[in-house]
């Protein structure tokens, strides 16, 4: 029998409405019971056995749920491992990850997603659930596997950065996956807009001569999206929204009672394509930093819902294939040890979101979208739980990551809020400074 | 030193040159003068000094390209510095070493001054960051060409005296345009009145917040013209078609005989080059009086010595300099 008393902090639990001052009984991994707060002359307690960790001013929450991780393995390793990446979540309070499944090779059949999840067993991080690629070799020609991944423990479906451009095989993809009940997480772009670009489209692009990528070429693809998955009654979550029109057209789908999701990143809420001048690798994402009336719009739909949950998009890559000219480097930044602090700095500081908004957008909002049962403090819930500084002042060092990769446009800079505990079934998986 | 005297000095204050967006009219004009200057004390670049004794200058090309590496190691011959030459055609695409290794290891044979041309924007800006020389760029991809902006301004300060008050045209593919970029901060920050002019699909809408008007028809505005800088079609950079046929380009946006007349009498035409003959204009065009194409060569000498010039002068304060 082990039992953990998180003592006197702010629980904000948003699935339950609770947002107060309290404490966290925890009991052989899952939660007890959410008190008001106990003294230990409290004589109605049993305190033998107890491990009390003390909250006080801090934010007591459940773990984090990122909808899609790129965790490199195998196949990439010099950028990231299961064991690595995993750590790296833990470190940004995540405690439950969907693994991208565009690995070398892809996770387009049963064995390779066993082997995601022997990996994560192996690394006893946070828990890993794989996604499944949508089409062989995320080619978007010819479905996967898709009713073996799910028995491998697939709990979506995706191609990664590889757009499903054929509107039948979507189709037949979003028909199909309707038998398990798992959602196809789609990045949605016109390639033959899209093509060659490295930044968005706009007064930056022109300027500096770069290659611009359209917020059309997202609107149009994110347009059919719902137009199949109203015509299949099938299941979109659209990731990496990062357009106002995208925005909009998933309101009204929404309203409409169309089944699709979407989520936003932390770099597309803080940056816009201003910081491209700087010519910046680091800063190269896909899809690309747009301009501030599209931030505006992203902030909007996570603020009404119509964004459900945000990821970090975590991509990281190895220190020299970022040492390179801007139109030859690779998309990505590695972002999931920076999330909350950057998500403090972009909604929290300037009154956008209230911190049970942001994270709703962290818990329930992703726990929605893969079918998951986690994301709560719920009694009887696994103990997932995230302890967070909102006060901590720190100064993002890259070279003290837990991720293998370094590629983070916010080396150096100072944010306000930290990660400084994470529990998974209860257990203390991460620490601030141990 | 020659340089502590030079018999020209305006504001300048840059250690590197990497586009003219960042430089003010003062600095432009600073960069002129000194062009000026090098025209008559050189007799129009055919005299040697020995202003940049004991500088080394690299030119690192990853781009094809003849006429700017041999001006610029003119330009640094002249002045009295040593140029070597390092050409590469592909870069870190394909394995082996990066394009900033590569310029560390030149770097390390003792350079002052690196002379960067590259496909990719921003080349010489990552250069910049990663190298004690001073780096001057002699192209970048799509972004900015700065000696070859100062070139065609010089060009046309000298026929005309002035910039304030000119209407420019630039013509042809701005979109792709490394050369528009610099001649657009250059001519719009000197006082002139920029248009752009081309075919829609290589006219960024938003090219409007440069400063600079947009017209689809050159013979609309050829009579309020002074100056037409007929930029070449850059077939290589371009991505499928962005027209129908070059015949239709030419009949739309060429500079021909007829276009010449309806003109105003003291036209300049000016072009980067190479041109197209035929495409961007007729040969008679090229080679006639409004001509100012070989003009440009030669200035670009003296522009280039002006650059080179005023780099080192920084580079030397910035060491404590000599006395």
């Amino acid at each position: 029998m082990s039992r953990k008393l998180i003592r006197g902090g702010r629980v904000i639990d948003p699935a339950n409405g609770i947002d107060a001052i309290a404490d966290v009984w925890i009991q052989d991994g899952r939660i007890d019971a959410i008190t008001s707060v106990r003294e230990e002359s409290d004589a109605d307690i049993d305190w033998r056995d107890t491990e009390i960790i003390n909250a006080s001013g801090k934010i007591v929450c459940p773990g984090f749920i990122d909808t899609h991780v790129s965790l490199r393995e195998p196949g990439y390793e010099e950028d990231e491992s299961t064991a690595t990446g995993t750590a790296a979540a833990l470190a940004g309070g995540f405690t439950t990850i969907a693994a991208q499944s565009d690995t070398c090779p892809v996770v387009d059949n049963r064995s390779a997603a066993e082997f995601i999840r022997l990996q994560a067993e192996r690394a006893r991080n946070c828990r890993v659930y794989p996604l499944g690629a949508v089409t062989k070799e995320s080619k978007g020609e010819e479905l996967a596997e898709i009713g073996q991944l799910v028995q491998g423990g697939a709990i979506g479906f995706s191609d990664a950065k590889s757009p499903v451009a054929n509107s039948e095989v979507m189709r037949r993809a979003l028909e199909y996956t309707r038998m398990f009940n798992r959602p196809i997480l789609h990045f949605a772009m016109v390639p033959e807009l899209s093509e060659g670009g490295v930044i968005h489209e706009g007064f930056q692009a022109t300027r500096l001569g770069l290659r611009g990528i359209p917020a059309a070429a997202q609107d149009i693809m994110t347009g059919r999206d719902i137009a199949l998955a109203e015509l299949t009654g099938g299941r979109v979550h659209l990731m990496c929204v990062t357009t106002a029109d995208s925005v909009e057209r998933i309101r009204r789908a929404q309203a409409a009672g169309i089944a699709v999701t979407a989520d936003v990143t932390p770099h597309h809420l803080l940056l816009t394509d201003e910081v491209m001048d700087s010519f910046d690798t680091m800063y190269k994402c896909n899809p690309p930093l747009r301009s501030a009336e599209h931030v505006q719009a992203l902030i909007a739909g996570l603020k009404d819902g119509t964004l459900s949950a945000i990821t970090a998009d975590h991509q990281p890559l190895a220190f020299e294939k970022k040492q390179v000219e801007l139109d030859i480097a690779p998309f990505g930044i590695c972002g999931i040890e920076t999330l909350l602090a950057v998500c403090v700095k972009a909604l929290i500081e300037p009154g956008h979101l209230t911190w049970s908004e942001l994270i709703s957008r962290l818990t329930v909002g992703p726990a929605a979208v893969l079918g998951l049962k986690y994301g709560t403090l719920s009694t009887g819930q696994p103990a997932d739980v995230a302890i967070i500084d909102p006060d901590e002042q720190w100064t993002v060092k890259a070279s003290e990551f837990r991720s293998r990769s370094r590629n983070t446009p916010f080396d150096g800079k100072v944010f306000t809020g930290r990660v400084i505990m994470t529990l998974v079934d209860g257990e203390i998986r991460y620490q601030k400074g141990v | 030193m020659v340089l502590n005297n030079l018999p020209v000095s305006g504001p300048w204050g840059e250690r590197h040159l990497l586009g003219l967006e960042r430089l003010s009219a003062e600095q432009l004009t600073t960069v002129l003068d000194l062009a000026e200057h090098y025209d008559r004390a050189t007799l129009g670049g055919t005299q040697r000094l020995d202003v940049l004794k004991g500088v080394v200058v690299a030119n690192l090309f990853f781009e094809n390209s003849t006429r700017t590496r041999t001006s610029f190691s003119l330009a640094a011959r002249r002045l009295g510095a040593d140029t070597v030459d390092f050409t590469a055609s592909s870069s870190s695409l394909s394995k082996g070493e990066t394009f900033i290794d590569t310029a560390l290891t030149i770097e390390a044979m003792g350079v002052d001054m690196v002379v960067c041309r590259h496909r990719t924007p921003g080349a010489p800006h990552l250069l910049a960051r990663h190298l004690k020389a001073s780096v001057l760029n002699a192209g970048d991809g799509t972004h900015e060409h700065p000696t070859q902006g100062l070139l065609d301004i010089y060009t046309i300060r000298k026929a005309r005296g002035r910039i304030s008050g000119l209407t420019v045209a630039l013509v042809g593919d701005i979109r792709h345009s490394r050369v528009a970029r610099s001649n657009i901060h250059g001519l719009v920050k000197l006082g002139a009145r920029v248009i752009v002019c081309g075919p829609a699909t290589l006219i960024p809408s938003d090219i409007t917040r440069m400063g600079v008007e947009i017209a689809y028809s050159l013979d609309d505005i050829l009579p309020e013209v002074d100056c037409v800088n007929l930029l070449r079609v850059q077939f290589e950079r371009q991505r499928g078609a962005f027209f129908p046929s070059i015949p239709e380009y030419a009949n739309l946006f060429g500079m021909n005989g007829d276009r010449i007349r309806r003109g105003k009498s003291d036209l300049l035409v000016l072009a980067p080059g190479p041109i197209n003959r035929g495409v961007e204009l007729t040969p008679d065009v090229a080679d006639g009086p409004h001509s100012l194409i070989l003009n440009q060569v030669t200035n670009g000498l003296l522009v280039r010595m002006a650059c080179l010039t005023l780099l080192t002068q920084e580079r030397r304060r910035l060491q404590g300099g000599e006395a």
